[in-house]
């Protein structure tokens, strides 16, 4: 991603020496704001691993608080993925093919926690599955459930400010994939539950992974929805963004230590996400 | 409970208020060198202060105001440590009140003061209960019982280190549900009815009012904490926030402090 | 089914009851209305034919279940099937763009119908390949759609309609979205499939020839209603409406007989060879027209017009004139002939038919 050889096409217009390979990429007005928005998204990063305290590192990592954290913070994510795949993607079907009154109002609520400010999602859930939650109430009174300070609380905190990233992503999917596949599974004897399970789903699944990773990546930095509601105890509840926070208090090496170990664990998962899984072939 | 990611949020606010104080005293007369004789104060003085001294700061504020009009105060309430980190993270502020020396220090240790610290008030712990203390918790080993939900403050925020002083002390093990990051969080679990305790403030008990029932607790008084206050070397309005610290320290803040459950330094 | 068939195309009868199709397909849809009503009896080839717009897809997506009847009936081998759903009538479907499903092969598409009803893994694919041997496919049977090409991709759409063993096939467009040189040979093909089908076949086409070679019966469709139907060699003798006309390329007009003479709508006579009164039709090929400059005096043909040039195209190696005037009509002229004559838009000329070369019919 380098942009030196403008000279050379400049030279090649003017008759200068030609190069092999001539310049075919991006034009100038893309390419520059393309490279500051680049700048700006790694200029921290490359800024946290220039001031991270290296020397003292190995000590800051042996804590058993880090590592339940990461442990917690990755199983929490993935079980929120999880949830928001089997619910989500039927919903994204629903908005997506079925007409129904009200479908634009209905869209607008399944984005909203999207706009919602996390700790506000988080007293939300609390008045929702609170122990005396409109719905809380009766699992505490029924089953004896309680969700918050639970790490199923954590999965649900996350799985709510995630869910509308995947919802979303496989709407757009669904909406621009061709719904005469499924008519002609149809007609082949397939019911519209199997047309959709053996045609539709394989059709769409890069958007699906592709919505899928995004409501993975929330759900690993969500931080305002999940001290609210699920609060903080390491072990159970305390994932990396609420250890970095309390740490950054306390002891800001020792923040940027966790910093990076999540920032490390995370550029693991994405890039280890091959392009051609996530856009369509 | 909404103050509380605050970090952010403090400096976006102190910056708000930072700018306009400018304006301010550009056009107020009051801060010039000369302030022998009751100079006019004006302009617009930021205090970080600890979540516990919410109402009664906030009560303090407006008393200020009227008896210098043409001066606005702005708070930013939040745990202690937040508020110390982002003061020497350069959040810009005229004031700060901190709910433990320990957490003062982050800020003198970093020379971020102009003054020395003083204590002002000083806070003891104080169980809170759901109303009408359903669980009839009496006392501070009643907490360690499994079947109740109890709430503390993080270790680094000044009420729960204190929490944590007095259950040392008493050779008690307590786990609770969370450790919140500032005191009024835990507060607001059991004000939600989320939480069936928490161990905060005397101060935060009398606040909350009806909607908690405090419990004392003998420990309590070997985990007392100090409130000191301090001018920041940042200040931008320095005599309207000498005036600010002043009134604090006087016999009329002082009043109002102890009103709200505080004791005397 | 696991045991490999022979080579010999026949297909299995299943249906013990061989009603064949009766349908009258109603469909509103918003202001366009469908009121077609067809029937079959099972090794038929039925097509329908008309203008874009028609209601063509409309009553074969009518007949496969993917649009509900407004009204009307449907049975297939005496058995109504207006308010079963797609998967549960005994249909298949070619799709005009043959809509084969990109992530799985050539032999799992085949084999997708037959797993659809029951066939584990195994024995879909064992039929599939069947199938595909059938149809000359073998070597493409692990390739993906997109590495087919439209002949063997239509193909493959057949099989895997065929594989269900449906008692009514349903082919939209078959031969639309291939060029003009693979269209013969499928075109051959797609006959020889479609002859040794043994229940009903309809399919939708606006190609003429497609309609004349692969089908027993046509019914031409015009605004959602049927306007002709009958033998291919039937409809383009005695066409009914303009359209069909335009289509088998013959001149036709409406008109009012009286014995030998016609008199037709824009106010001229034809004379036939025919003796008939009342409302009729009367054709002719423009390859039966003769233009002349001059008026002709002394010519053994008894009709004759006045016209005047309106346009020139090419029509083969023709030159296809179209004449208004006193009757308006099209006539074909080797470009020689049209060169000699001078023709320009505007020009002036006669146009004589004989007797003997036209055709009157009943309306």
């Amino acid at each position: 991603m380098t942009s030196p050889t403008k000279a050379g096409a400049a030279d090649t217009l003017t008759g200068g020496p030609r190069r092999r390979h001539a310049y075919r990429g991006a034009p100038l007005p893309l390419l520059v704001p393309a490279l500051i928005g680049l700048a700006f998204l790694v200029l921290p990063l490359v800024a946290l691993l220039i001031r991270a305290p290296w020397s003292s590192m190995p000590d800051l990592l042996t804590s058993t608080e880090v590592w339940q954290a990461l442990q917690l913070s990755l199983v929490c994510a993935t079980a929120a993925t999880a949830v928001s795949l089997v619910i989500g993607v039927p919903l994204a079907w629903l908005l997506a093919r079925v007409e129904f009154p009200g479908r634009g109002l209905v869209r607008a609520l399944v984005t909203l926690p999207l706009v919602l400010p996390p700790v506000v999602g988080g007293v939300a859930l609390l008045m929702a599955l609170g122990r005396n939650g409109v719905v809380g109430k009766w699992l505490d009174a029924w089953f004896g459930i309680t969700l918050p300070f639970t790490t199923t609380g954590v999965v649900i905190a996350e799985a709510f400010v995630a869910m509308p990233f995947l919802v979303i992503s496989v709407e757009g999917t669904l909406r621009a994939a061709d719904p005469r596949y499924e008519e002609a599974a149809q007609t082949l004897g397939a019911s519209r539950f199997t047309a959709f399970r053996r045609v539709t789903l394989p059709l769409i699944a890069p958007g699906v992974a592709a919505g899928a990773v995004l409501a993975w990546a929330r759900a690993l930095g969500e931080f305002g929805a999940t001290i609210t509601f699920a609060g903080n105890f390491p072990g159970r509840t305390q994932t990396m963004p609420l250890a970095v926070y309390l740490a950054l208090q306390n002891d800001p090496e020792a923040a940027i230590a966790l910093s990076l170990v999540l920032l490390a664990v995370s550029i693991a998962v994405l890039a280890g996400l091959r392009d051609r899984w996530m856009t369509a072939s | 409970m909404m103050q509380v990611t605050g970090v952010g949020a403090a400096a976006l606010l102190a910056l708000s208020a930072c700018s306009s104080s400018d304006d301010d005293s550009s056009k107020g007369s009051g801060s010039d060198a000369s302030a022998s004789s009751s100079p006019k104060l004006s302009g617009e003085v930021t205090v970080f202060a600890a979540a516990s001294l919410k109402e009664s700061f906030e009560t303090l504020g407006k008393e200020f105001e009227q008896a210098h009009p043409g001066t606005k105060i702005t708070f930013s309430f939040g745990g202690s440590d937040a508020l110390a980190a982002s003061i020497t993270g350069g959040a810009p502020a005229d004031v700060f009140a901190s709910a433990s020396p320990k957490t003062m220090k982050i800020v003198t240790d970093a020379g971020d003061n102009a003054i020395d610290p003083a204590t002002f008030v000083r806070n003891q712990l104080e169980i809170a209960t759901l109303p009408g203390n359903p669980d009839k918790v009496a006392s501070l080993k009643d907490l360690t019982n499994k079947d109740l939900k109890v709430v503390l403050c993080d270790k680094t925020v000044p009420c729960g280190a204190a929490a944590e002083k007095a259950l040392t002390a008493s050779k008690l093990k307590l786990t609770p549900v969370s450790y919140e990051e500032d005191v009024k969080s835990a507060l607001n679990k059991v004000v939600l009815k989320e939480a069936d305790a928490a161990v905060v403030y005397k101060t935060d008990v009398k606040a909350a009012g009806d909607k908690v029932e405090g419990v004392e607790f003998p420990e309590s008084a070997d985990a007392i904490n100090d409130y000191p206050i301090t001018l920041l070397k940042e200040s931008r309005n320095t005599d309207t926030a000498k005036a600010f610290i002043a009134l604090v320290q006087s016999a009329e803040g002082q009043k109002v402090l102890t009103a709200a459950g505080f004791l005397q330094p | 089914m696991s045991d490999v068939e022979k080579k010999t195309i026949s297909y299995d009868v299943q249906a013990p009851s061989a009603d064949g199709l009766d349908a009258r397909l109603v469909v509103e849809r918003g202001s366009f209305r469908l009121d077609v009503a067809l029937s079959a009896k099972p090794g038929d080839v039925v097509a329908l034919l008309g203008p874009n717009g028609a209601g063509k897809t409309t009553a074969l997506r009518a007949l496969a279940g993917l649009v509900p009847l407004t009204d009307g009936h449907l049975r297939l081998d005496g058995t109504e099937l207006d308010r079963t759903p797609p998967e549960s009538r005994p249909v298949g479907v070619v799709f005009q763009d043959y809509l084969l499903f990109p992530h799985l092969t050539a032999l799992d598409n085949v084999a997708f119908g037959p797993r659809c009803h029951g066939a584990s893994k195994g024995e879909a694919r064992a039929q599939a390949a069947v199938w595909l041997d059938r149809m000359g496919l073998t070597t493409h049977a692990s390739a993906k759609p997109r590495r087919l090409s439209g002949g063997q991709a239509q193909r493959v759409a057949l099989a895997r309609a065929l594989a269900t063993h449906p008692r009514l096939l349903l082919l939209d467009e078959p031969l639309a979205a291939l060029d003009a040189r693979t269209r013969l040979d499928v075109r051959a093909q797609l006959r020889r499939h479609l002859a040794d089908f043994e229940a009903v076949a309809v399919l939708v086409t606006h190609d003429p020839l497609d309609a004349m070679v692969l089908a027993d019966h046509l019914v031409v469709v015009e605004e959602g209603r049927v306007v002709q139907q009958g033998t291919p060699a039937d409809i383009a003798r005695h066409p009914r409406t303009d359209y069909i006309a335009h289509l088998v390329g013959l001149n036709l007009y409406r008109g009012q007989a009286d014995g030998h003479t016609v008199h037709v709508e824009s106010g001229s006579t034809v004379t036939t060879t025919e003796h008939l009164t009342g409302p009729v039709f009367v054709a002719f090929p423009p390859s039966a027209v003769t233009l002349h400059r001059d008026r002709p005096t002394g010519s053994s043909a008894r009709n004759f017009w006045r016209c005047e040039v309106a346009g020139l195209e090419t029509h083969g190696d023709q030159i296809r004139v179209a004449l208004g005037g006193e009757l308006p009509l099209a006539a074909d002229l080797t470009t020689v002939a049209a060169a000699e004559l001078d023709l320009h838009a505007g020009a002036v000329v006669w146009a004589t038919v004989k007797a003997a070369q036209t055709h009157a019919y009943p309306a």
